[in-house]
C-alpha cells in the first residue's frame, strides 16, 4: 500500500516537470516530435530506476550523519553529507556511461533508438533532482526508493509525451508569430501544470495519518510484520472457509 | 568601459537581451522557475549561479588543453559540483532560512544546463579572461529573467517586494487595498512562473522580430 501510494504520488502529484520543473531543458529541447520524446522518456525512466536506489544506498551507508557506524564505533560521528552532491553526480555519470555500454552490447536496437539521449541524461536535472529529493524527503527503504525512481521517471515520460503530442498538433494552429515555438510551449506547460495541480488533493487526506503512524512504525516493525503474517494466514483460512461454504451453498441450491 | 575592448564588452551585453540564456538559448530553465515566488530567493539564486558560472568558466578554460575530450563531461561535473558545494555551505552559514527555501535547487545548479552549456560552447575554446566575462554576462542574463519573474510574482502574488509591503496592508486595508484591490494568490503557485516566462518571451519577440521562430 505504501509503495503504491508513493508510486502514484511521484507520477501525478509530485510530477517532476509540472510540480518541480526538473528536466525542463531537455523537456523543451527534445519535445518537437513524439518519437524522439518517447526515446528520451524511456531512457529517463531507466536511468532514474537505476540511480535512485544506488544513491539511496550511498546516502544510507556513507553520507548521512552517523552512517559510517558500520565501520566501527570511532567512525560513528562522521558526517559526510556535504559530499552528497559530488557523490550523486559521479554515480549518475558513471551509471549513465555503464548503462550506455551495456545497452550497446546487448540490445543494439534499443541503443540505436535511444541514441544520443543516453549521454545527455547525465546532465538532466531530473536525474540529479530525483536523488536529491530522495535524500531530502528521507525515503525510508530501498524498495521505496526504487518505486520513487520508477514513478518519477514515468511522470516525466508522461509529461514529455503529452507536450510533444500537443506541439505536433499546434503547428497547424494560428499562434501569434511572437509566441510561436518557445513562448507557446511555456504557456501550454503552465496550463498543464495547473491541470496537474488538481491531483494534489488526491492523497493529502491520508498523508497526515500515515505520517503519524510512521513514527512508531520503525520501533515495532518486526512485531508488526509478525502480526501481519498471522493476519494474512487468518485471512487465508477464512477465505478457504467461506469458499467452502459458498461451494456447499451452491451445491445445495443446485440440488 | 576603458578596461574592455568592444568585443569583450559584447560578451557581457549580448546575453542580457538578444542572446539571453533563458529566453533564446533555452538553458537553465529548471531552477529558474521553481524558486521565483519571492524576489529575495531569485536574487540569491542569480548571485549563486553567477559565482559558480564565472569561476567554473575560468577553471575549465585554464584546464582546456589538458582535459581529454572523452571524459570532459565528468571533469566538468566534478568542477561544478565542487563549486556548488562551496556555495551551498556558504548559504547554510550566512543565510540559513533562505537555503531552506531554496532546498535542493542549490544542488541542482550542478545540472543547470546553463553551466554545462557555457563550458561546452565557450570555456573549452577560449582564454580565461574572455571565459570569465562570458560567465558573468550569461549569469547576468539568467539573473535578469529570474529577477523579473520574481518581481512580478511577489508583487502580484503577495503585494510585497523583498518582504516590504509596497502596496499597503491587505489586513488593515491601506494603500491600494483600500480601493478594493486583492492579491492574486495564484501568482505564488508554480505554474504561473511558466506563464510569466512565456509572456516575457512574447514581449521580447514582438519587439525584436528577428528572434521569431517559424
Amino acid at each position: 500500500m505504501e509503495h503504491l501510494e508513493l508510486f502514484f504520488k511521484s507520477i501525478f502529484i509530485d510530477n517532476m516537470v509540472f510540480a518541480t520543473f526538473l528536466g525542463m531543458c531537455s523537456y523543451l529541447a527534445v519535445s518537437k516530435k513524439v518519437s524522439t520524446a518517447v526515446g528520451l522518456g524511456a531512457a529517463v525512466i531507466f536511468v532514474l530506476a537505476v540511480t535512485v536506489p544506488i544513491n539511496w544506498l550511498l546516502d544510507q551507508y556513507l553520507l548521512q550523519p552517523g552512517a559510517l557506524s558500520w565501520l566501527g564505533a570511532e567512525y560513528a560521528e562522521y558526517d559526510l553529507s556535504f559530499l552528497s552532491f559530488i557523490m550523486f553526480i559521479a554515480t549518475i555519470a558513471t551509471m549513465v556511461q555503464l548503462v550506455e555500454i551495456i545497452v550497446e552490447k546487448f540490445a543494439p536496437a534499443l541503443y540505436n533508438s535511444l541514441g544520443i539521449f543516453l549521454p545527455l541524461i547525465a546532465v538532466n536535472c531530473a536525474i540529479l533532482g530525483g536523488s536529491l529529493f530522495m535524500q531530502s524527503r528521507e525515503i525510508p527503504t530501498l524498495g521505496l526508493s526504487l518505486v520513487y525512481g520508477i514513478g518519477s521517471g514515468i511522470g516525466w515520460f508522461l509529461a514529455i509525451l503529452a507536450i510533444a503530442a500537443i506541439r505536433e498538433k499546434i503547428r497547424y494552429s494560428s499562434v501569434p508569430p511572437a509566441l510561436r515555438g518557445l513562448g507557446i510551449t511555456f504557456i501550454i506547460t503552465g496550463l498543464m501544470a495547473i491541470g496537474f495541480m488538481s491531483f494534489g488533493g488526491m492523497l493529502t487526506g491520508g498523508d497526515d495519518a500515515s505520517k503519524k503512524k510512521e513514527a512508531p512504525k520503525a520501533e515495532i516493525k518486526v512485531e508488526q510484520k509478525q502480526v501481519e503474517d498471522s493476519l494474512t494466514k487468518v485471512n487465508e483460512t477464512e477465505k478457504e472457509e467461506t469458499e467452502k461454504e459458498l461451494a456447499d451453498n451452491t451445491k445445495k441450491i443446485t440440488e | 568601459m576603458g578596461l574592455l575592448s568592444k568585443k569583450d564588452a559584447a560578451l557581457i551585453t549580448d546575453p542580457l537581451a538578444d542572446n539571453n540564456p533563458i529566453t533564446i538559448q533555452v538553458l537553465g530553465i529548471c531552477s529558474a522557475l521553481a524558486i521565483t515566488a519571492e524576489l529575495k530567493a531569485s536574487i540569491v539564486m542569480a548571485i549563486s549561479v553567477m559565482a559558480v558560472l564565472a569561476i567554473g568558466n575560468v577553471v575549465i578554460s585554464l584546464m582546456r588543453n589538458i582535459i581529454p575530450s572523452k571524459i570532459r563531461i565528468i571533469v566538468q561535473l566534478i568542477v561544478v559540483a565542487a563549486l556548488v558545494i562551496i556555495v551551498d555551505l556558504v548559504l547554510k552559514a550566512f543565510a540559513y532560512e533562505l537555503s531552506k527555501t531554496l532546498s535542493v535547487f542549490v544542488g541542482l545548479i550542478i545540472t543547470n544546463c546553463i553551466i554545462m552549456g557555457r563550458f561546452e560552447a565557450f570555456a573549452l575554446g577560449n582564454g580565461p579572461w574572455r571565459s570569465f566575462l562570458d560567465g558573468i554576462g550569461n549569469a547576468a542574463g539568467y539573473g535578469l529573467i529570474l529577477i523579473a519573474v520574481g518581481f512580478f510574482r511577489e508583487l502580484l502574488g503577495s503585494g510585497t517586494l523583498l518582504g516590504f509591503k509596497v502596496l499597503g496592508d491587505p489586513i488593515e486595508k491601506t494603500g491600494l487595498y483600500a480601493l478594493g484591490y486583492e492579491n492574486n494568490g495564484f501568482m505564488l503557485l508554480s505554474p504561473m512562473a511558466l506563464i510569466v516566462v512565456g509572456i516575457i518571451i512574447w514581449v521580447q519577440r514582438s519587439r525584436n522580430k528577428a528572434l521569431i521562430e517559424d
